[in-house]
């Protein structure tokens, strides 16, 4: 069983955390004691944002997290070899390297599936890939033993939520609202009735991200889905922490988040 | 040449092209996608849109012999296609009209846009007031700068500039900011892209709806040079007016087709922005798979070029697919000669073209002399360069 199927099976219809946190923010030698403060807190999956010179599904807290990574020119590689660090004492919290593709189109796709096996890596999801264009990227991921993770978004009609079905190993994202990520208009309501509709359709775990800002947001999400995804509240965190502070900081916020879920 | 019938259904020029975005926005462009197919077999969208371009545009551009040039080059025989004496002044304005139809059938009350020198920017805003629409045009914080005349011209016909202040300040940058825009706002919003880059179907739409280019220019040329040109030539950005003029010249046998891109300040300082004729590989950026300036970890690097509306690390996939099967050239020329060129094309030709268009120019002016005088080549004029005579100005010293 993958680390990821194996953590849902842990949690007994318990709801998974899966904090996000873009590697390298706000240094390198900072992200596997973040990674580590993450589990601390309560992490039951973790998503490693690869940073990106565009990233143009993210709003602008992540974007910042990008660009502070990039400063100290954090590539894919970078990425991996974190991960495998984080490895060496951690093997059973999934890691999900979340991107665009064009850092991994750039490093071949077996080459990137491999190493990423190797290092520890769990699942994939690259924000702007579509199933669509996805065929070589997932059969090189899946040849390696790793998940390719799809995002379903509310603009998705059935006929494809019933393709990214077939696709979809570990769990699928969807996205909660229209928009970038860390944008302000979730609406809980509409997004538990969504996911009703996708249960009809899609047999693994669902994870819904986007908007999610606190305890109380994230709780009423877990009332619907199988797990929540915060990232720009995390990543803001960050931010405001000093590089003495972050790590505990962050274990206190998702701490917090995961007290709150069902 | 062999039948040429690209992209496929799934928007793809062989390797290049294709749908690379996030999942929000794939039944958007499905949506344009079905309708696009429709009106292509609609006669009575195309009526329309002919009857804006006439009336509104004040199309067919004429072509025009630079004579007093091509004496003093001593070569091939210069002319240009007009495009510059387009409404809004450049060739962005057939493009942008054929979208806001498109838009207005689809019911959409919102357009946005992207911007670089801000030609895209105007002509959008332009056909906003025209069908009475809200239009907001993103655009470098770095270009705002450069471009301050198109600003305000924006503003003047209704629309909201929004400046960019993520990444490198600059074209690509606004691009992101108006998918981020799209993403947001898609039941509402029509995305009037103004480059053959982006998704599909956007490349093959910008395409069609600017071969009005090549297709007057198959028409005029034996009329006013007697025959086809043996070169045709463009500057290529993102690659839409070079595209226009040369699609409806890839089967004609005996025509040369050159792409002109920024060569910055030389190709080996790699201060440029000429991804397919500096050495760049493939890659992934807003929404395509083509020629991309990146480093090797897959970050897209900083461009530079003296006009914004080259400055763009990517290009079209169209692009891409024309150079990989030789059909299409690309050269680069750098700021100094593209300057050059917008100077002599000023005192030879009464003409101030777009600094985009000097490139064009600038690649014309330094074969020419190396051709028959019975040549004839070809320029796409794709702009006029009032926009430009701050930026030639401040390179001058002087501050107007």
């Amino acid at each position: 069983m993958s680390r990821i199927a194996a953590c849902f099976a842990a949690l007994e219809g318990k709801k998974a955390l899966i904090p996000f946190i873009t590697a390298g923010d706000p240094h390198p030698s900072l992200t596997v004691a973040l990674m580590h403060g993450l589990v601390d807190g309560g992490a039951d999956i973790i998503e490693l944002g690869v940073p990106f010179s565009d990233p143009m599904a993210d709003g602008p807290v992540i974007q910042r997290a990008s660009e502070r990574a990039l400063v100290h020119k954090v590539g894919l590689r970078d990425v991996l070899a974190l991960v495998a660090e984080f490895r060496q004492t951690n093997t059973t919290t999934p890691v999900v390297l979340m991107g665009y593709l064009n850092p991994v189109f750039v490093m071949g796709y077996t080459a990137f599936a491999e190493q990423a096996h190797a290092a520890g890596v769990d699942g994939v999801l690259t924000v702007d890939c579509p199933p669509e264009e996805a065929a070589e990227l997932s059969a090189a991921l899946i040849a390696a033993d790793l998940d390719p993770v799809f995002l379903i978004a509310p603009t998705t009609p059935e006929a494809r939520v019933r393709e990214i079905a077939r696709h979809a190993r570990g769990y699928v994202y969807y996205v909660s609202l229209k928009g970038v990520t860390g944008a302000g208009n979730l609406d809980i309501d509409d997004v538990a009735r969504k996911i009703a509709a996708l249960r009809a359709h899609i047999q693994v775990p669902i994870g819904v991200g986007f908007g999610i800002r606190d305890a109380a947001t994230a709780k009423a999400i877990s009332v619907t889905a199988d797990a929540v995804v915060v990232g720009s509240r995390l990543v803001q965190e960050i931010e405001a922490a000093t590089e003495q502070t972050a790590k505990e900081r962050l274990t206190r916020l998702v701490a917090e988040l995961k007290a709150a879920i069902l | 040449m062999e039948r040429y019938d690209l992209p496929d259904a799934n928007g793809h020029f062989g390797p290049y092209g294709g749908v690379y975005v996030a999942e929000t926005l794939m039944a958007a462009l499905d949506e344009l996608k079905n309708e696009y197919e429709r009106v292509k077999a609609d006669p009575t969208f195309w009526e329309e849109f002919r009857h804006e371009l006439k009336h509104y545009v004040g199309r067919p551009s004429p072509i025009y012999h630079a004579k007093r040039w091509s004496e003093q080059l001593g070569g091939a025989q210069i002319f240009f296609k007009r495009e510059d004496l387009n409404h809004t002044g450049a060739h962005k304005i057939s493009n942008a009209i054929g979208q806001a139809l498109l838009a207005r059938r689809m019911g959409k009350k919102r357009v946005i846009a992207e911007t670089g020198a801000g030609q895209h920017g105007v002509a959008t805003a332009t056909v906003a007031a025209r069908y009475g629409m809200e239009c907001f045009v993103y655009m470098g914080a770095e270009d705002i700068k450069r471009q301050s005349p198109n600003v305000f011209r924006m503003k003047l016909l209704g629309a909201t500039v929004v400046p960019v202040e993520s990444g490198s300040k600059t074209l690509k940058d606004a691009l992101n900011e108006a998918m981020r825009d799209w993403v947001t706002n898609v039941d509402s919003t029509f995305y009037i892209l103004g480059t053959a880059a982006g998704p599909h179907p956007y490349p093959m739409m910008v395409r069609d709806f600017l071969s009005v280019i090549g297709e007057e220019s198959k028409e005029q040329m034996p009329e006013v040079a007697g025959r086809q040109p043996d070169v045709v030539v463009a500057c290529v950005g993102g690659g839409s007016n070079a595209i226009g003029m040369f699609y409806p010249y890839i089967g004609v046998d005996g025509v040369r087709m050159v792409g002109v891109e920024a060569g910055g300040h030389g190709i080996a300082s790699g201060m440029h922005a000429a991804p397919l004729s500096g050495g760049a590989g493939v890659g992934v950026l807003h929404g395509a798979k083509s020629y991309l300036m990146q480093d090797a970890n897959g970050q897209v690097v900083e461009t530079h070029s003296v006009s914004a509306g080259l400055d763009y690390p990517g290009v079209g996939p169209e692009h891409s697919y024309l150079k990989d099967i030789g059909r299409a050239e690309y050269v680069a020329i750098d700021d100094k000669e593209a300057l050059s060129a917008f100077h002599d094309c000023c005192h030879l030709e009464g003409i101030i073209p777009a600094l985009e268009s000097s490139h064009a120019l600038a690649w014309a002016a330094k074969v020419a002399p190396t051709m028959a005088k019975d040549k004839v080549i070809l320029v796409n004029l794709s702009g006029r360069g009032d926009k430009d005579i701050n930026t030639v100005a401040g390179l001058a010293g002087i501050t107007l």
